[in-house]
């Protein structure tokens, strides 16, 4: 099939307007911040080389700490300033999304625009710097009407250093819940869609190469006092982000918003009961890639509406329970806690996404193993491998404890290579996830957790405390509830990680729900 | 001499860096209306740091300073710069600006209304030499050297000041056009009825222009007269800048005999 003929090539352009117009906002709006602060503190500095030391080393400091590290930071650390301005000023803000990424994309654009201001500044002729007061400039005049004027060049090639910084490092803010040209990556990353991490990567490329020729546009008028270039260049740049707002603002309607975390069956899920909701006639759209520890705190705020969670991940990540009860005494006590906080805990999809250990069928047969336990007395001579937090994770602890379990070696590996790896014998045992579709397709087995001492996962849809009283919405999603069985969720996440057109999360959501409704 | 002097060094000091170098030392120093007084000393002498006084570029640590009859401490140092024209060494023209614009600096920020300022501007470039039409709206950086020290003097004449204060104006010109223009601002200073304090290293430069020279060295006065008064003093300093340009003109004056005996 040709490359060009591939339909998610059209699905990919449908999102565009959407994606690069929050994308184009984002920017700017951390642009404009990172100037509105760095400028001032540029011109302070430039007669005081101590502050100067400071800033830039600050700005430095700043600049190591990587894009995607800094943008979740922002999002805990404006939780917690949300928290105490709704305890003593009694209002709010959402933590969650475009403030976090503007800031700290703000943070991010500081360095270029300090370092060119300064150096653009102190590289005026002192002569020059003698004359403006000479014929009665004001301080506040040399610097208006002589410093700035011929900094500004300078200046002006920082702001483009820095406008494709923010341009580039604002497709990392999809997973504090901000949606950018990132998604097109993340979310094609995590269902092995190419035709979506393309895209995105070659959208943003020319969004930031667009940007950087106008401004640089602009930079050459400004050094050549050329009036028509910089005004093309500001006409330009006016007209880019004008385009982008307007389909923004035709879009502005209240909907529901489907969360989903960073992985295919969380992006297949969410597409699914944005669907259902569409199909009871409600407006739907989706928020995906969202950091796992984002997701619960944006349904608490109301900044999504309704998502997938696993009931064991909630009770240990996010209740820090210790203890692993059954099932339903789990489910019951979960449904509790989230009352509390207003979340409703709507019932389950009837599937679990536990983990568990997996070989090979054959393997397992030939060797009599059925069970963990039957595991254990090999488990000395096989190796074992994880995904990149399982093994500091309280199941494998547990795991561990409950069976005396060691095994000769471990490793860590991306997961979508793990049931690979224990296929071809590479691995003797991988800790993989029970709804993986690559399970079947692999003819893998799960071992029996005999000794129960991984907890229950079962998928659950979660309202936000706004949405508690939405009948409309309930009864909407109910058709969904004990609906997914294992074996079907298997196969839909097999699907999606397919790297053809009818993997897509919507195509994979629409055949699940064919197959719901069919029974 | 008139009685009152329009500008009036009393025991001027300025020193730099926590005392450590002394840029000016007790210097007393009267300028009358109208008079041309070049001030020479080698590099370091205090006479840039003396002329920086006058407009308060630099603030004295003691004695006093009167402009006018007033002291200049009591005076807003910005309203006193802008009526006291300034003329830097090399020009120092604002790179971004066009000789118009440069030019009319001092009475845009007076504030003068735009028509004002280009009639002025005209005017300014006839006063220099300087075609109208052919060099208003250039850039410095397409002016000759002697072109841009003509703007620079339009520049410090602009707000029509009484009082004209040079810093080594005509030093990093070539010999010919150097005296050409300091010719012309010669003829400029007499025919405005202007005040002058021209800093120059070359006595014979001081000497052609100026009405008196003052001598200066390492921050102090020596001396200070015209011309013939000078040449009576007994500081050996005083008499050593003065040797080279009698030298020269005794030279000169057996080289290029002007009635053609040889």
């Amino acid at each position: 099939m040709s490359l060009l003929a591939d339909p998610r090539w059209g699905e990919a352009l449908a999102h565009l307007p959407d994606y690069l117009g929050n994308h184009v906002r984002v920017s700017v709006a951390a642009l404009a911040l990172g100037l509105i602060v760095s400028l001032p503190l540029a011109i302070a500095a430039r007669r005081r080389p101590v502050l100067r030391g400071a800033l830039l080393g600050l700005a430095s400091v700043v600049q190591t700490v990587p894009g995607l590290a800094l943008l979740a930071l922002f999002y805990p650390l404006l939780l917690a300033l949300a928290a105490l301005t709704a305890g003593w000023l009694g209002f709010s803000f959402s933590a969650f999304g475009f403030l976090p990424a503007v800031l700290a994309l703000a943070l991010y654009s500081m360095l270029p625009v300090l370092r060119n201001t300064i150096t653009g500044l102190s590289g005026v002729d002192p002569e020059i710097l003698e004359a403006a007061p000479g014929v009665g400039m004001t301080e506040r005049q040399s610097l208006l009407m002589v410093e700035l004027p011929l900094a500004l060049p300078v200046m002006m090639a920082g702001i483009r250093t820095a406008a494709v910084w923010v341009i580039g490092t604002a497709t990392l803010s999809t997973p504090i819940g901000q949606t950018s040209l990132g998604n097109y990556i993340f979310a094609g990353l995590q269902t092995q869609n190419w035709v979506f991490v393309l895209f995105g990567c070659v959208a943003a490329a020319v969004l930031a190469l667009a940007v950087d020729q106008l401004l640089a546009l602009i930079e050459n008028g400004l050094r050549n006092r050329s009036r028509a270039r910089t005004g093309l260049g500001g006409l330009g740049i006016a007209a880019l982000i004008a385009a982008t707002l307007v389909p923004a603002i035709a879009r502005l309607h209240a909907g529901y918003v489907v969360g989903a975390k960073t992985f295919t069956e969380q992006y297949v899920l969410s597409a699914l009961i944005a669907e259902q909701l569409r199909a009871a006639g409600l407006p739907a759209t989706t928020r995906a890639g969202l950091g796992s520890n984002v997701i619960f705190d944006a349904l608490t705020a109301g900044d999504i509406d309704v998502y997938v969670d696993y009931s064991g991940t909630l009770w240990a990540n996010q209740f820090h329970h210790g203890d692993i009860r059954p099932r339903a005494e789990l489910l019951a006590a979960l449904k509790a806690t989230l009352a509390a906080q207003n979340i409703t805990l709507l019932g389950e999809l009837g599937f679990e996404n536990a983990y568990a250990l997996v070989m090979p069928r054959k393997r397992a047969a030939a060797l009599g193993i059925h069970s963990i336990s039957d595991l254990v007395a090999r488990a000395t001579a096989m190796s074992i491998a994880g995904d990149y937090e399982f093994f500091s994770r309280p199941e494998w602890a547990g795991i561990q404890k409950a069976y005396g379990l060691s095994f000769r070696a471990q490793r860590q590996m991306q997961p979508d290579f793990m049931y690979a790896a224990v296929a071809s014998g590479e691995v003797d045992v991988i800790a993989g996830y029970t709804s993986d579709g690559l399970i079947a397709k692999y003819d893998l087995v799960t071992l029996e957790d005999d000794r129960r001492a991984i907890p229950p996962y079962d998928a659950i849809v979660l309202l936000s405390p706004k949405r508690r009283d939405d009948e409309t919405l309930k009864s909407a999603l109910q058709p969904l509830l004990g609906r997914i069985d294992i074996a079907e969720m298997r196969e839909a996440n097999l699907r999606a990680s397919g790297n053809d057109a009818s993997s897509s999360p919507d195509a994979v959501a629409r055949w699940l729900r064919e197959k719901i409704r069919a029974r | 001499m008139p009685t009152t002097p329009l500008i009036a060094y009393a025991h001027v000091g300025k020193s730099f860096d926590d005392g450590r170098v002394v840029a000016v030392d007790d210097v007393s120093l009267d300028v009358a209306e109208g008079e041309f007084l070049a001030v020479v000393g080698s590099s370091g002498s205090g006479k840039s740091t003396l002329l920086r006084l006058a407009n308060r570029l630099i603030e004295a640590d003691r004695g006093r300073i009167a402009v006018d009859g007033e002291d200049v401490s009591d005076v807003d140092p910005i309203l006193l710069r802008r009526r006291i024209g300034y003329v830097f060494q090399s020009g120092a023209l604002f790179p971004h600006l066009t000789v118009a614009d440069n030019i009319g600096s001092t009475p845009r920020l007076l504030g003068w209304p735009a028509a004002d300022i280009a009639a002025r501007v005209d005017e300014l470039l006839d006063l220099v030499r300087l075609d109208r039409a052919q060099y208003r709206n250039r850039m410095p950086h397409e002016l000759s050297g002697g072109q841009r020290q003509r703007v620079g003097v339009a520049r410090a004449l602009a707000a029509k000041p009484r009082i004209v204060l040079m810093d080594e104006p005509f030093g990093s010109l070539d010999p010919l056009t150097r005296d050409a223009l300091g010719e012309d601002y010669r003829s400029l200073h007499r025919k405005l009825g202007l005040t002058t304090i021209m800093i120059t290293h070359d006595m014979t430069e001081a000497i052609l222009l100026a009405d008196r020279v003052a001598v200066m060295r390492a921050g102090r006065m020596l001396a200070q007269g015209t011309p013939s008064e000078l040449s009576a003093s007994t500081d050996a300093y005083v008499g050593e800048l003065l040797h080279t340009p009698r030298r020269q003109a005794e030279r000169l004056g057996a080289l290029l005999p002007r009635d053609g005996a040889a």
